[in-house]
C-alpha cells in the first residue's frame, strides 16, 4: 500500500476483454473519502451477458478500508448469482485474504430475518393470545399468593419476617414525606376549589365538610395508592426483575424454596400493613391543608372547622378509606412482584418490568376506586 | 442389579425444546456414584438448557431424568422438592442473593431444612466459605466482592446441605487461567472428599480433561448427542470427525484444511 501524500481520486473502470472477460480496474486512495464510485458499472455489465469470468486490475491502487472490501464482497455475491468466474489473485495480499475470510463460512440458511409483516389476521390473533397468557399468568400468581397466603397462616411458609420489617420499613416510614407533601397539597387545593365555589352559595363554612369528606374517602387512599405505585412498586419489579436477570430467583427454585413465599409475601403483607397507615396519615395531612387554606383566608374559626370535620367524618367513611388502602396495597404489590417474576433476562427487560408495574398498578387502582364508587352508591354506603 | 444400583442418575430419551423449536432430541446417558460428568459442546449448543432440564428449572418435551432410578420429572411437586433438598447448584455467575451476606445466603438453606441452632448454621457457614478460600469474608455483601470469589461463594453455597449431586454451569467461564485450574483442583478435591456426583457444563478444554470421568457430547448441528464415555478415550478412539475436532480444538483438521482452503 504506497501511502502518497495526497490523497487521489478513487476510481473504478470496467473494460471488457475477449473471450468474457470483465477486468475491473480498481485505482486511487480508497481510504476514508467520502466520494466512492459505486459498483453500477459493474452491474450494468454483467446484465449485458457474456462475461465468464472477471479479473483485477489493481496498479493503481492506493490506501484502502473496509469500504473496498465490502464492496468487492458485494461484488463477489453479485458474480455468484450469476455464475461468473472471480479471479481474485491480482488483488493485494492482505484484500484476498479478508475476502477470503468472508467467504469462508457460508451464510446460514433461514438464519436472516425476514422483513415481512406478517399478516393483519395473524397480528391480531398473535395479540389475543398474548393477553390472554397474561391474563392467564395473572390469575395463576394470584392463585399462588392465596396458596402462600394460607401457608403463612398455618406457619409453613418460606419466609423471613426480618425481610418482611425491612420491607415495611422501605415502603412506610421511608414514604412518609413524599405522601405527606401530595396529600397535604391536595388538601390545599381541595379547599381553595370548594371555597371559590362555595362562596358563590354563600356557602364557604362547608368547605372543611368536602375536604375531609374527599380526603378520607376517595383523595387520601387514591393518592397515597398512586405515590406508592411509583415508589415501591416500580421498586419491586426493578429489584425481582434483576433477581430473575442474576438467576437468583432460579436460585431459589433449585434450593426447593418458592421465590413467591420467599419474595412476594413479605412485600405483599408489608404494603397490606403499611398502606392503611399510611392512609390515616394521609387524611391527617389533607384536612390539616384545607386547614390552613380556610383558616387563614376564609374567615372560618378554627374551633368551627374542626367541629364541622368531625362532625362530616363517619366510621363508615374512614373505614371505607382505610380498607381500600389495604386493597390498593394488595394491587400495588401484585402488580409490581408480577411484573418483576414475568421479567426477561436483560437489562431492556427489566426497565419494561418497570414501566409496566406501574401502568398496570396506576390503572388497576383507578379503575377499581371507580368500581368501588359504583358499589357504594348502590349499597348506599 | 449391582451395575444398575451404581448408577445415579440416568438421562432417558429425553427431548429438550423451546415451544415447537427442538433444541436436542434423543439424549441417553447413565452417570455413576461419584463421578464427574461433563457435558460438552460448543456454543450455544443447548448445554446449559441440558443442565436445566436436570435441576429442575425446565420440564423436558420427552423422556425424563432418573435420580436413584426414580424419574424426576414425572412425579409429584413434593417428590420433586425433596429431591431437589439433594442436589447443589453453581450458577454461571454465582447467582448469590444480593440483598444478603455471604454468610446468610449459606445459612438460608440450612435454616429452612435443617434443625440446627444459629450458631451452628453460622459455624457451617464460617466452615463452607473457608473450604472454598474466602475466610472473613461472610460480612460482605455480594456486590463487593469480584466475580471469581463470587463464584467461589456461589460454590459454598451449593454445598451448604451436603448434596449428593453437584451442577456447575460453566465454573470456569470468566476466570483466569490460575484460578480456573484451582476450581478444577477443588471439584476433583470434594469429588474425593464428600463422594458426591458433579455435572458440569463446560466447552474449556483444559477442565474437560483435568476432571471428566464421562461425558457427552452435544452437536447443534444433527441436534443430538454425539458422543458418550471418558473424553479421553474419545480423543484416542473416537472416528467422529465433529467430536476430534472439538477436542482438539480444530487444530488436527486444520493443518490439512489449510492446503485447501477456498479463495
Amino acid at each position: 500500500m504506497p501511502v502518497s501524500a495526497t490523497p487521489t481520486k478513487a476510481e473504478l473502470t470496467v473494460r471488457r476483454t475477449a473471450d468474457g472477460l470483465l477486468l475491473v480496474g480498481l485505482a486511487g486512495d480508497w481510504g476514508a473519502q467520502p466520494e466512492k464510485p459505486g459498483l453500477g458499472a459493474v452491474e450494468k455489465e454483467l446484465a449485458g451477458g457474456g462475461i465468464t469470468a472477471l479479473a483485477f486490475d489493481t496498479a493503481g491502487l492506493g490506501r484502502w478500508d473496509s469500504g473496498l472490501v465490502a464492496l468487492l464482497f458485494k461484488c463477489l455475491g453479485l458474480c455468484d448469482q450469476k455464475g461468473v468466474k472471480v479471479r481474485t489473485e491480482t488483488l493485494p495480499e492482505g484484500l484476498t485474504k479478508l475476502i477470503g475470510l468472508a467467504v469462508a463460512v457460508p451464510e446460514k440458511k433461514g438464519a436472516a430475518r425476514s422483513k415481512e409483516q406478517p399478516p393483519f389476521l395473524q397480528r391480531v390473533g398473535t395479540s389475543g393470545l398474548a393477553v390472554w397468557e397474561g391474563g392467564a399468568g395473572m390469575l395463576r400468581f394470584m392463585g399462588e399468593n392465596v396458596l402462600a397466603f394460607l401457608k403463612m397462616l398455618r406457619g409453613k411458609a418460606q419466609f423471613r419476617w426480618v425481610d418482611t420489617f425491612m420491607v415495611m420499613q422501605e415502603c412506610g416510614p421511608q414514604a412518609l414525606g413524599i405522601v405527606a407533601l401530595i396529600n397535604f397539597l391536595i388538601g390545599l387545593i381541595l379547599a381553595f376549589v370548594g371555597a371559590t365555589e362555595l362562596a358563590v352559595f354563600g356557602a364557604s363554612i362547608y368547605t372543611a365538610d368536602l375536604v375531609a369528606i374527599a380526603s378520607v374517602r376517595e383523595m387520601g387512599c387514591i393518592m397515597t395508592g398512586i405515590i406508592l405505585c411509583g415508589r415501591t412498586g416500580a421498586a419491586f419489579a426493578a429489584q425481582l426483575g434483576t433477581m430473575k436477570v442474576n438467576q437468583e430467583i432460579e436460585a431459589f427454585q433449585t434450593f426447593g424454596i418458592s421465590p413467591v413465599e420467599f419474595l412476594v409475601l413479605p412485600r405483599m403483607l408489608a404494603l397490606i400493613v403499611m398502606m392503611p397507615l399510611l392512609c390515616i396519615f394521609a387524611d391527617v395531612i389533607a384536612i390539616g391543608g384545607g386547614f390552613l387554606v380556610s383558616t387563614l383566608m376564609l374567615d372560618i374559626t378554627p374551633m368551627l372547622y374542626l367541629h364541622r370535620t368531625v362532625a362530616t367524618i363517619t366510621l363508615t367513611s374512614f373505614l371505607l378509606g382505610i380498607f381500600k388502602g389495604a386493597f390498593f396495597g394488595v394491587v400495588v404489590a401484585l402488580t409490581g412482584c408480577l411484573r418483576g417474576m414475568q421479567c426477561g433476562t436483560n437489562a431492556a427487560a427489566v426497565g419494561q418490568a418497570t414501566t409496566s408495574a406501574v401502568v398496570t398498578g396506576i390503572t388497576t387502582i383507578i379503575a377499581s376506586d371507580g368500581l368501588f364508587a359504583v358499589l357504594c352508591s348502590a349499597l348506599h354506603i | 442389579m449391582s451395575a444398575d444400583a451404581d448408577i445415579k442418575i440416568e438421562i432417558r430419551d429425553l427431548t429438550m425444546a423451546y415451544g415447537s423449536f427442538v433444541v436436542m432430541k434423543d439424549i441417553n446417558a447413565k452417570i455413576k456414584r461419584g463421578e464427574v460428568f461433563v457435558i460438552m459442546g460448543g456454543s450455544g449448543c443447548g448445554k446449559s438448557t441440558l443442565l436445566r432440564h436436570m435441576i429442575g428449572l425446565k420440564q423436558p418435551a420427552k423422556g425424563d431424568i432418573l435420580y436413584d432410578g426414580a424419574p424426576f420429572w414425572q412425579s409429584s411437586d413434593e417428590a420433586r422438592q425433596e429431591r431437589l433438598r439433594r442436589f447443589g447448584v453453581l450458577f454461571q455467575s454465582g447467582a448469590l442473593w444480593s440483598s444478603m451476606t455471604l454468610a446468610e445466603n449459606i445459612a438460608l438453606p440450612l435454616g429452612e431444612y435443617t434443625k440446627l441452632s444459629a450458631g451452628d448454621i453460622a459455624d457451617i457457614a464460617r466452615l463452607k466459605l473457608a473450604l472454598v478460600g474466602l475466610k472473613g469474608f461472610e460480612d460482605y455483601y455480594p456486590a463487593e466482592i469480584s466475580g471469581g470469589m463470587c463464584k467461589r461463594a456461589g460454590l459454598a453455597r451449593a454445598m451448604a446441605l451436603d448434596p449428593e449431586i453437584l451442577f456447575f454451569d460453566e465454573p470456569s467461564a470468566g476466570l483466569d487461567p490460575i484460578s480456573s485450574r484451582n476450581l478444577d483442583e477443588l471439584i476433583l478435591q470434594l469429588r474425593d472428599t464428600l463422594g458426591a456426583t458433579f455435572v458440569v457444563v463446560t466447552h474449556e478444554l483444559a477442565s474437560i480433561f483435568t476432571i471428566a470421568d464421562n461425558s457427552v457430547f452435544l452437536d447443534p448441528n444433527t441436534r443430538t448427542m454425539r458422543a458418550n464415555g471418558s473424553p479421553r478415550e474419545m480423543l484416542k478412539h473416537s472416528t467422529d470427525p465433529a467430536v476430534q475436532e472439538f477436542l482438539t480444538r480444530g487444530e488436527k483438521s486444520a493443518s490439512t484444511a489449510a492446503a485447501a482452503k477456498p479463495v
